[in-house]
């Protein structure tokens, strides 16, 4: 079963916060602690962050494509979401979120959470509605053949109003489109774009190939280079209609909030691992002929942050189940941790940096890495303080 | 060996025997006690049936499928929560025989006698003497934030038996009689006005040889089994969403549009984020300790929890207006309860929760077991773990 499948269609209510749903289980089965250990000495060995940094060198290949081929094609990794019928894995968004949690640990340089989590998402749910089936476009993105897409600036939060860079004009289930959309995510990487487009100031979603004429994606210089961006420009360029009016704001809706909801989890993995390098400079680094660890202020510091860092696990963990199982709480579920663990990553990578002292500042340590990370994917998908606004609808808290 | 289905049959046979509705609450009580299925881990005619802890839950859940309403935990909280597993843990056969039984039903109330005016978060440094004479001990001193003590008929001590060595290896535990002659308890009047808590003085009391709990110079390890589940205790209630004080404070809010501005609306969030992220937390715990992979994340629920409900008093004060600036009463007077259960005004809550995180371990103290015992930190260098007592200034 497929969590972005079925729950666009619910318009989310308000009275959530006062059924007090179910807490989905939160706690991992063996199979996922399996695939977890897998990722983690592949990774590991495959993208240390010395590796990440080096390649910030070459930045005209930002991206591991060995290694995207071989989580997304050996392992089959990139189809999780995608049903079997479509030659996908058939799995949850628990096991993506896992997935995403060892590549946010080793800011792994591969296109995951902007085509197989999504891009693919917002294909599934278009499919009851595309004028075509999607389904070639699913099989090849679960055969890791294709990447794809949404091409939204990739700040815009699940809730923002419906994009207008792109506008065009249809003749039957074929639209031309023209505009530019700035900051979308491995814009230059995807294969498949799936456009938010104004026709007549109505909302649509169209499928644009990207090697097709008059579609250019260019690589942005981003503030984390080991996630790349680029600009979509798209001069009358010939694209295939998704989804029309009735549904393309709900569509591209739950994407971005499956986007957010995960998003989180990779935000912890990064901040798990920007923690625990800074625990072991801790208990390593002598000064005052004691190791900075032994200092109160120090400790209370890491403790307040571990302290976070557990409570991050559960929100995050939390959305992921909330996903899987196509919860009423979902939408509540992707704002709360992408509000809570965007801020507590943020904070981490941080501190962490702070707690190496003056070897944390230089480019030859990893800290930089995880503030440029943290600090990007906190607004990617909208910053925490629009997360809170959607809250304060979804949780019925009301403004002055 | 006990399964599922022999202690549910258990629990059938005990509310079979004893209809729940005709039994006084006390007196079904020590039914249950009878019938092993007060606290299943602990071994027969203790109150248990030496069965897997997590079978209690079987019990629980059968028993509320009856309509036996749940244990009221709130007349001897800290015999149930501390008091039980103590005795259970460390306590003689006799011991557990004389106490647990009218402890579980309630009849006997426990409280606590660790903290001191001069031993507070450095509880090992208490001063409080223990005297061996002949098959008893004499004990003076003075204990403080003694919680039902003056309805206590039992109290765990914790008292210096020898002053010669190092602060945590000269203490021993004992269960000291409420009722002994030299045992004075006066209230303790508290910033809220009321008295909570009481001050225990300890004049020439004696203490039988047989109410020592673990072997003289033990006292810290009985202890720190005490002092463990007082945390738990008070981390781990479980809470519907916006459930407790929260609550009250999100219905004002909903209430009453005049009262909101944009800065409180933020605070409000944020709160509300916090308060929804302990929950599923705590709620993790607990479906990872069920599940045999229990992590350390429990530690951080009582830090959590103080933040959390003190953030709430204070939201909840400025957003009350006019009421903020009053309070309802400041007669000495002791109170029958501990902590938010009370209802009270909001200026009362304000000031009852700035004790959350002082009470039952500091803020400061849990991040420094945080950083020891989770993160393997560095210890901080001290001087006062390999001195004799005596030597320690103070």
């Amino acid at each position: 079963m497929n969590a972005a499948h079925s729950s666009v269609s619910a318009p989310s209510t308000r009275s959530a916060h006062r059924a007090n749903p179910p807490i989905p289980s939160l706690i991992p089965g063996d199979v996922e602690d399996d695939l977890r250990a897998s990722l983690r000495a592949l990774l590991g060995e495959r993208s240390s962050w010395q590796r990440v940094l080096a390649r910030l060198d070459t930045p005209d290949q930002p991206y591991d494509e060995d290694l995207w081929k071989r989580l997304a094609q050996d392992m089959g990794l990139a189809g999780l979401l995608i049903p079997e019928r479509f030659g996908g894995a058939g799995a949850t968004a628990r096991e993506a979120a896992l997935v995403l949690e060892e590549l946010g640990r080793f800011l792994t340089p591969v296109p995951y959470l902007a085509s197989a989590v999504v891009a693919t998402g917002a294909l599934l749910s278009c499919s009851p509605w595309a004028e075509r089936d999607v389904a070639d476009e699913l099989g090849a993105l679960a055969a890791g053949s294709l990447t794809a897409t949404v091409a939204v600036s990739a700040h815009r939060a699940p809730r923002a109003a419906f994009p207008d860079e792109v506008v065009g004009v249809l003749a039957g289930d074929a639209a031309t489109l023209t505009g530019t959309v700035p900051r979308v995510l491995a814009a230059d990487r995807a294969d498949l774009l799936i456009v938010p487009v104004l026709v007549d100031g109505a909302p649509h979603l169209a499928l644009v190939h990207g090697g097709a004429p008059g579609v250019t994606a260019a690589l942005d210089i981003g503030l984390d280079a080991t996630r790349p961006l680029g600009t979509v420009e798209l001069r009358g360029a010939q694209g295939r209609v998704l989804a029309g009016p009735t549904a393309a704001a709900a569509i591209l809706r739950h994407a971005l909030e499956i986007g957010a909801a995960l998003l989180a989890s990779e935000q912890l993995g990064t901040a798990e691992q920007a923690f625990e390098t800074a625990v072991d400079y801790l208990r390593t680094r002598h000064q005052f002929g004691r190791p900075i660890g032994s200092f109160q202020a120090l400790r209370h510091r890491a403790a307040d942050l571990w302290a976070d860092l557990a409570a991050a696990r559960g929100t995050a963990r939390y959305a992921a189940a909330c996903a899987a199982a196509d919860s009423e709480d979902f939408p509540l579920a992707s704002a709360l941790a992408a509000a809570h663990v965007g801020e507590i990553a943020v904070r981490t990578a941080e501190e962490s940096l702070h707690l190496h002292g003056g070897i944390g500042f230089t480019w030859e340590h990893p800290a930089h890495l995880y503030v440029k990370r943290a600090m990007s994917s906190a607004v990617i998908f909208g910053t925490p303080d629009r997360h809170y606004a959607a809250l304060a609808e979804l949780a019925d808290i009301p403004g002055p | 060996m006990e399964d599922h289905d022999s202690i549910r049959a258990r629990v059938r046979d005990l509310v079979a025997r004893h209809d729940p509705t005709a039994t006084a609450p006390r007196e079904f009580l020590g039914h249950r006690f009878d019938a092993g299925l007060a606290w299943v881990h602990a071994p027969v005619g203790q109150g248990g049936l030496g069965a897997p802890r997590d079978l209690q839950a079987v019990v629980d859940d059968e028993l509320a499928a009856a309509g036996v309403p749940r244990l009221n935990a709130a007349r001897n909280p800290i015999g149930l929560g501390m008091g039980g597993p103590t005795v259970l843990a460390h306590g003689t056969d006799g011991q557990r025989a004389r106490l647990l039984r009218p402890l579980w039903t309630g009849e006997e109330v426990w409280c606590q006698l660790f903290s001191e005016p001069g031993a507070g978060s450095d509880l090992a440094g208490l001063a409080t003497r223990a005297v061996r004479d002949g098959d008893s001990w004499v004990v003076d001193g003075q204990k403080v934030w003694t919680s039902l003590a003056h309805h206590a008929r039992w109290a765990m001590l914790l008292a210096r038996t020898d002053p010669n060595v190092p602060k945590h290896q000269g203490m021993t535990y004992f269960v000291v009689d409420m009722h002994a002659p030299g045992v004075e308890v006066r209230p303790l009047r508290q910033a809220t006005g009321q008295a909570e808590f009481n001050e225990v003085f300890l004049a020439d009391v004696r203490i039988p040889d047989t109410m020592r709990l673990g072997d003289v110079g033990q006292g810290w390890t009985v202890a720190t089994t005490t002092l463990m589940n007082e945390r738990v205790a008070i981390g781990a209630a479980a809470a519907p969403r916006e459930g407790g004080p929260l609550g009250d404070l999100m219905s004002l809010w909903r209430d009453r549009p005049d009262l909101r501005t944009p800065g409180l609306h933020h605070r409000l969030l944020r709160l509300w984020v916090r308060a929804e992220a302990a929950r599923i937390g705590n709620e993790r715990t607990r479906q990872a300790t069920a599940a045999g992979k229990p992590g350390p994340e429990g530690s951080a629920a009582k830090l959590a929890y103080a933040a959390i409900a003190q953030d709430t008093a204070r939201l909840h004060l400025e957003l009350t207006g006019a009421d903020a600036l009053g309070y309802d009463d400041w007669t000495f007077r002791r109170s029958e309860m501990t902590g938010s259960g009370q209802v009270r005004c909001p200026g009362f809550h304000y000031l009852r929760t700035r004790a959350n995180s002082i009470e039952g371990g500091t803020n400061e103290v849990l991040r420094g077991v945080i950083a020891d015992r989770v993160l393997d930190l560095p210890r901080e260098p001290r001087t006062d773990t390999r001195t004799p007592w005596k030597d320690i200034p103070r």
